[in-house]
């Protein structure tokens, strides 16, 4: 593995989704936020949990660039498209797998089931995360899918 | 067949989704898994193709109903020329540490019968019809005593102890059994979504859910501080507020219905399964003058966050997850209630354009933080852009409190609470909670006193008017003083509310306008409009003629206390959406301005 290649394409490309998350909330197209999500793992404090979150994404997202780059490594040879169907493979995992077991593994989110005690809590993604809007599931695979790319297409393999 | 009248309906519920039950016993509408999901029994809007759940004696009966104290737990008593049966129904609650130690059923309906005295011929009919009635599933058993139903990934389950056979086509199940004195029979109803069913099991197990469920709500209604003389009116009130919450997000929908007639054979007839927010701020201000600071908080959390994807524009209805775009859809399916059609799914209003839920947010805030709650950085400063775009937008038209369908005006109930928004800024301001550009705010502020003053006032009328330079009042304009925005007792005020009673009264009721709103005229009186004028007459030191009114209010009710959106002023029958979170609010808060009156 090319491991200097890997931490900078890496990079870029964790911040390109952030970015591209971020600015999705922003402008509405989405209410999901997943630096939220993560930083309320840590914390209540929302002010808190988002600046923690936006760190553990980025950490996040760099150590998912090795499984992209080992995956790449495996094909042996790299290419945007290849790239950018791992990260709809990932989008898509996380979406249809990931959320609906959010609740039961984040400690200040409720699930669909819950109630009449009152949610003081995060409200579930459900499905494809659609109850943070219709939108959620492209939004997040354009996001992977422009990861993917970045990865793929920029990552040189060890053995060039 | 006609449906029985609206006001025959019980509700039960368990914070994702409630059923209504006739008094004859029947669930003639619930919608699983959320309020706002397709329908499972929908024969209160097609007694012939809606699908129904039926448990009655056979032959004439007279029927007396209750909720068991300060619960949502209902019993019905039937007395028949031979005996007498008890049917409780309920959808199991308990608390979440407890169901976290045993696996409930997604959402299951528990219904008990019990022969109280004498004997009994009891019949049951069960016939779920999926998709607002559209699907009649085929109805298999799994072994005697289990029945189950599916559509796609949803499944019905029914277990009971008592015999029960496939109709024609396995489309119904039927039967009948002669009950004795001391005997007792089960239903559990129970749903699953896109995951293996749960069963409950029936029997002693049964007794204890509903037991539980019980010491649950009654837990719950612990909490209430209202200690006036009309402690059970309130105490029901606010037991349909919370029923009619969704706990997972922390809304309140308007009412667990859709398109029951605000004129029986009209066209007024809207699907109320979501979140308002033109009563926001007075829905708050029940929850915490109650003392349900938690369902307070946890329902401004939801209009904080939930409505994030519109900000700094402010929707006026939005889901339960806060879905801003509810397509509105025709049901011609069903042929509605006592055929008014249309039957609608969705609602249209969600594209309009109403200013004054910029006052509700902004007012539900400062309610919040001025009794000590408080706020993340993030949404202080999404309350800083929400006055930013009320100073951007007040001088345009909107559609108004009332949703009218008839173009935009200037109203001056919308420019009131745009004032109001900016001045609960300014005192936020002020208090330090945030910080705002005082002189922007304060200059437009003022410039919409100017405006409301100089042309939502009709001197020749000498009253507040429903629109800018208009001669038609509006029983909105009765929320001005409760808003704080002038005193009930000044003489404008006093003016405007002699108006609107001369022009919208009807005994102790009022309508909300007489303007043509687009629509074919004809509605009921608007259950909370009354109410306004209760509270309005009690800070105008008219405590009397207060106290008479909300007694007559209070008794247009039905037997368990419950409230539709509008009342026949003639007959004082329910009309419109049942039963509705707006009235009930507005009992709750009329009730608490008398008792903090009578304490002054």
């Amino acid at each position: 593995m090319n491991v200097t290649s890997i931490v900078l394409w890496g990079f870029v490309a964790t911040i390109a989704l952030t970015t591209i998350m971020a600015v999705s909330h922003g402008v509405g197209l989405t209410r999901i936020s997943i630096p939220f999500l993560l930083g309320t793992i840590i914390t209540p404090n929302r002010d808190r949990a988002l600046v923690t979150g936006v760190a553990f994404h980025i950490i996040n997202g760099w150590m998912f660039a090795f499984l992209y780059a080992a995956i790449l490594e495996a094909f042996g040879r790299t290419d945007a498209w290849i790239g950018a169907g791992i990260g709809f493979a990932q989008a898509l995992f996380v979406l249809a797998v990931g959320m609906p077991l959010l609740p039961g593994v984040h400690p200040r989110m409720v699930s669909e089931y819950y109630g009449p005690t009152p949610n003081r809590r995060l409200q579930p993604p459900g499905f494809m995360a659609l109850n943070y809007w219709r939108q959620t599931p492209i939004v997040t695979i354009a996001a992977h899918v422009v990861y993917g790319a970045i990865i793929g297409g920029l990552y040189e393999l060890a053995s060039n | 067949m006609l449906p029985p009248p609206i006001a025959d309906y019980a509700v039960i519920g368990d914070c994702r989704s409630a059923a209504l039950i006739s008094r004859e016993g029947s669930i003639d509408w619930l919608c699983l898994p959320r309020f706002d999901s397709p329908s499972v029994f929908a024969s209160i809007l097609d007694p012939d193709r809606g699908g129904r759940f039926l448990i009655r004696p056979t032959g004439p009966s007279t029927v007396v109903r209750r909720y068991i104290e300060d619960t949502n737990v209902l019993e019905t008593t039937f007395t028949t020329a031979s005996g007498v049966l008890r049917t409780t129904d309920v959808m199991p609650v308990d608390s979440e540490a407890a169901k976290a130690r045993e696996l409930w059923p997604d959402h299951e309906i528990l219904r008990r019968i019990e022969c109280l005295a004498g004997e009994v011929q009891v019949q049951v009919l069960f016939a779920p019809r999926f998709e607002y009635g559209r699907i009649p599933p085929r109805i298999d058993s799994r072994r005697a005593g289990l029945f189950y139903c599916e559509h796609g990934a949803r499944e019905l389950s029914l277990a009971t102890d008592m015999p029960l056979a496939a109709g024609a086509e396995q489309r119904t199940l039927a039967g009948a059994e002669r009950l004795t004195a001391g005997g007792r029979r089960y239903f559990s109803m129970t749903y699953a979504h896109a995951m293996p069913g749960v069963l409950a099991p029936l029997g002693a197990e049964a007794d204890r859910r509903i037991e539980r469920s019980i010491a649950w709500w009654q837990e719950w209604a612990a909490a209430c501080r209202y200690q006036g003389p009309y402690r059970q009116a309130v105490m029901r009130s606010a037991l349909v507020l919370k029923l009619l919450s969704y706990s997972p997000s922390g809304a309140i929908i308007a009412a667990p219905t859709t398109s029951l007639p605000e004129k029986i054979g009209g066209v007024r007839n809207w699907d109320y399964r979501y979140c308002w927010l033109r009563d926001a701020s007075l829905t708050l201000r029940a929850l915490c003058d109650l003392g349900f600071e938690v369902e307070a908080e946890s329902f401004l959390s939801w209009l904080l966050h939930a409505t994030h994807l519109t900000w700094p524009r402010v929707r006026m209805v939005y889901g339960v997850f806060g879905e801003s775009k509810l397509a509105e859809r025709e049901l011609t399916s069903l042929s509605g209630y006592q055929d008014s059609r249309r039957v609608r799914i969705g609602n249209l209003a969600a594209e309009q354009l109403q200013l004054d839920t910029y006052g509700e947010l902004l007012e539900s805030a400062f309610v919040w933080l001025s009794r000590g709650g408080t706020l993340d950085r993030a949404s202080r400063s999404n309350l800083v852009e929400l006055g930013r775009a009320v100073c951007q937008h007040w001088r345009e038209p909107d559609d108004g409190i009332w949703e009218r369908r008839a173009g935009r005006r200037h109203h001056t109930h919308s420019k009131v609470m745009c004032w109001l928004a900016l001045d609960r800024l300014l005192k936020l301001h002020a208090s330090g909670h945030l910080r705002v550009p005082e002189q922007d705010f304060s200059r437009e502020r003022d410039a919409l006193r100017v405006e409301i003053e100089g042309r939502g006032f009709n001197g020749r009328l000498g009253s507040y008017v429903s629109a800018f330079d208009g001669d038609e009042v509006d029983a909105s304009l009765l929320v001005l003083p409760l808003h704080g925005y002038t005193a009930a007792d000044s003489s404008r005020m006093r003016s405007t509310c002699d108006r609107i009673r001369e022009c919208l009264g009807v005994d102790s009721l009022l309508f909300r306008y007489r303007e043509s709103d687009g629509l074919p005229a004809g509605e009921g009186a608007f259950g909370i409009c009354g109410f306004w004028e209760t509270e309005c007459r009690v800070l105008q030191n008219r405590r009397a003629a207060a106290g008479r009114q909300f007694e007559d209010l209070l008794g247009m009710a039905n037997d368990l206390g419950l409230f539709a959106e509008e009342i026949d002023p003639h007959t004082h029958a329910a009309l419109g959406n049942f039963p509705q979170a707006l009235t009930h609010v507005g009992l709750i808060n009329a009730a608490l301005t008398l008792e903090q009156a009578d304490r002054a």
